[in-house]
């Protein structure tokens, strides 16, 4: 079993997955890859099914030792990566040879780069995903982000992955803008939307919001113009979904994100589009992000021309 | 009789949460009434699941069904689960599994026990006494693993959650915040107003189940001292 040595962690680096869906009635969050366009995309890179679990990176990477090698791919925000101090290109295969070092630095772009290895990252599963879910200290590498000094072991790979045979493989670059990331979330009326007057729809839908420090893989604090909802209201705890857009009664919005509480008592003004979820994943503090109204029909057709081009067999071709 | 008992179709409304989930509320306030129709969609879904729902979150009386957009729509998922409601009144109710959870009152594990019972004219015992009088029943499981929200606290031991929430609140922590009650089954931050702390491990990732408590369940605290607590605590 070929191991990684964790030479740095990073600022905040977690084995992630697809999430483990189905146990919210315990709840347990799905959690999951904060950016999950950006880890399928690694996945098929280096040749695993896309839900391998893989390593995700916030604003500031690790150092990380290959002793006995890999094929791997960096995907998501540009965190200036270099292997043995040779720069190396995002949304391509990249044949890490034994005694190698993969070096990333602070963000250039984003909020998160992730890094696939072929053959995935493996930890023993918690309710069959190796996500992590900081918040509970349960699932990914001891429940917890890497430390200095940890040792990762990356799963079994067939004879394909025998470096000798490596071909470079990238995403295309028609792909990679189509995937550029967006600032301007998308969004349907939550579940409370009526609970919201119109001057409070006005301000929510025209103004800029920024992402505050405050926010994490629970969710985005944002702030900006204030959006209280109707007063006299009661409202009984519900079930929350991923990307709703909650306003507590200081009238700032939060969006609830992937290590998300599975259940909550403030009002929901809209909910973020699936096909622009990953943005969210993206969104450093201090961005300025705004929000737009779609239709339930637009939303759909979204996210099916989304899969349609995570899933095309043109997504990644060979590079020579 | 029947323009009074109206079936489980007639009560319900369905909203939609987002692209990807739909909310089915069973009236609007916390009745068991709610509660046990919320119990029973939960599982007949789980006897039956449905090809592309992708994960359940019960509340007091909703149920908020996530599915896979690509497979279901919203529509679609509606008129299978109004097929669901049609089973409830041949459905019985699951056997409530009675638990019981010892608690330590006061002290460092109940840092709020003094204010709660000033604010009620309670000495802290009265206050104790009330709290571990009643039976609760777990309207569901939600916030963190593990966390079951208990009803209810008894009318005279209500009290508002903190204006400022502790950053945080240790494992094993039982609080009240309104009519209901709880343990905190990990370090996380927390409004609720603490009583006292329990010794049992409320989530364990390698116990049958995970979860002590499961929705639908009926509990009760029992008072234990603090010499009880520490040997409990490293059985």
């Amino acid at each position: 079993m070929t191991v990684i040595h964790v030479q740095a962690p990073g600022l905040l680096t977690t084995v992630q997955d697809l999430g483990r869906e189905g146990f919210g009635s315990m709840g347990v969050s799905a959690s999951g890859a904060a950016d999950a366009i950006s880890l399928r995309i690694g996945n098929r890179l280096v040749g695993n099914a896309e839900s391998a679990a893989g390593l995700e990176m916030t604003l500031l990477g690790g150092s990380f030792l290959f002793p006995e090698g890999a094929v791997v791919a960096l995907t998501g925000s540009d965190f200036g990566a270099s292997l043995d101090g040779a720069p190396v290109e995002q949304w391509t295969s990249v044949n890490v040879r034994a005694g190698q070092a993969l070096s990333l630095g602070p963000t250039r772009s984003g909020a998160r780069c992730y890094l696939c290895v072929r053959g995935g990252i493996s930890v023993k599963p918690f309710l069959g995903s190796a996500s992590t879910h900081l918040l509970s200290g349960l699932g990914g590498f001891d429940g917890r982000a890497l430390r200095k000094g940890d040792l990762l072991d990356v799963g079994v790979t067939n004879a394909e992955s025998d470096t000798a045979s490596f071909r470079k493989v990238a995403l295309t670059a028609e792909a990679l803008e189509r995937l550029s990331p967006r600032k301007i979330l998308r969004v349907t009326p939550g579940p409370q939307s009526d609970w919201f007057p119109e001057s409070s729809q006005r301000v929510f839908y025209t103004s800029a919001y920024r992402v505050t420090e405050e926010s994490n893989r629970m969710g985005l604090r944002l702030e900006g113009e204030r959006i209280p909802a109707r007063s006299g209201g009661e409202m009984l705890t519900e079930g929350v979904s991923l990307g709703a857009i909650q306003v507590p009664n200081g009238g700032e919005p939060i969006v609830l994100f992937v290590e998300q509480q599975t259940t909550g008592g403030y009002p929901k003004i809209a909910n973020v589009i699936s096909a622009d979820l990953s943005n969210v994943g993206q969104l450093r503090p201090r961005d300025e992000i705004r929000f737009e109204k779609v239709g339930w029909e637009v939303a759909r057709s979204l996210l099916k021309e989304m899969e349609d081009l995570l899933t095309s067999e043109n997504l990644i071709h060979e590079m020579h | 009789m029947a323009s009074i008992l109206t079936s489980a179709a007639d009560r319900v409304r369905f909203q939609r949460s987002s692209d990807q989930s739909l909310l089915i509320y069973f009236g609007q306030q916390i009745t068991l009434g709610a509660h046990h129709d919320v119990v029973k969609l939960l599982r007949l879904l789980e006897l039956a699941p449905v090809e592309g729902i992708r994960n359940l979150h019960p509340a007091y009386c909703s149920l908020l069904v996530k599915f896979d957009a690509q497979k279901l729509g919203h529509d679609e998922l509606e008129a299978i689960l109004r097929t669901y409601l049609d089973q409830f009144e041949s459905l019985p109710l699951p056997e409530a599994r009675q638990i019981e959870i010892p608690v330590c009152y006061g002290g460092e594990f109940g840092p709020d026990l003094s204010e709660v019972s000033a604010t009620h004219g309670l000495t802290p015992s009265q206050t104790i006494e009330l709290h571990a009088s009643a039976t609760y029943t777990v309207y569901f499981l939600g916030f963190v693993p593990g966390f079951a929200y208990l009803g209810e606290v008894p009318e005279s031991l209500v009290t508002p959650r903190l204006a400022k929430p502790r950053r945080i609140v240790p494992p094993g922590s039982v609080g009240i915040a309104g009519r209901q009650t709880g343990v905190y089954p990990f370090a996380t931050p927390g409004g609720w107003r603490l009583l006292g702390r329990t010794p049992i491990v409320m989530f364990r990732p390698d116990r049958a189940g995970m979860s002590l408590l499961s929705i639908g369940d009926r509990v009760r605290f029992v008072r234990i001292s603090r010499e009880d607590f520490a040997a409990r605590e490293n059985a």
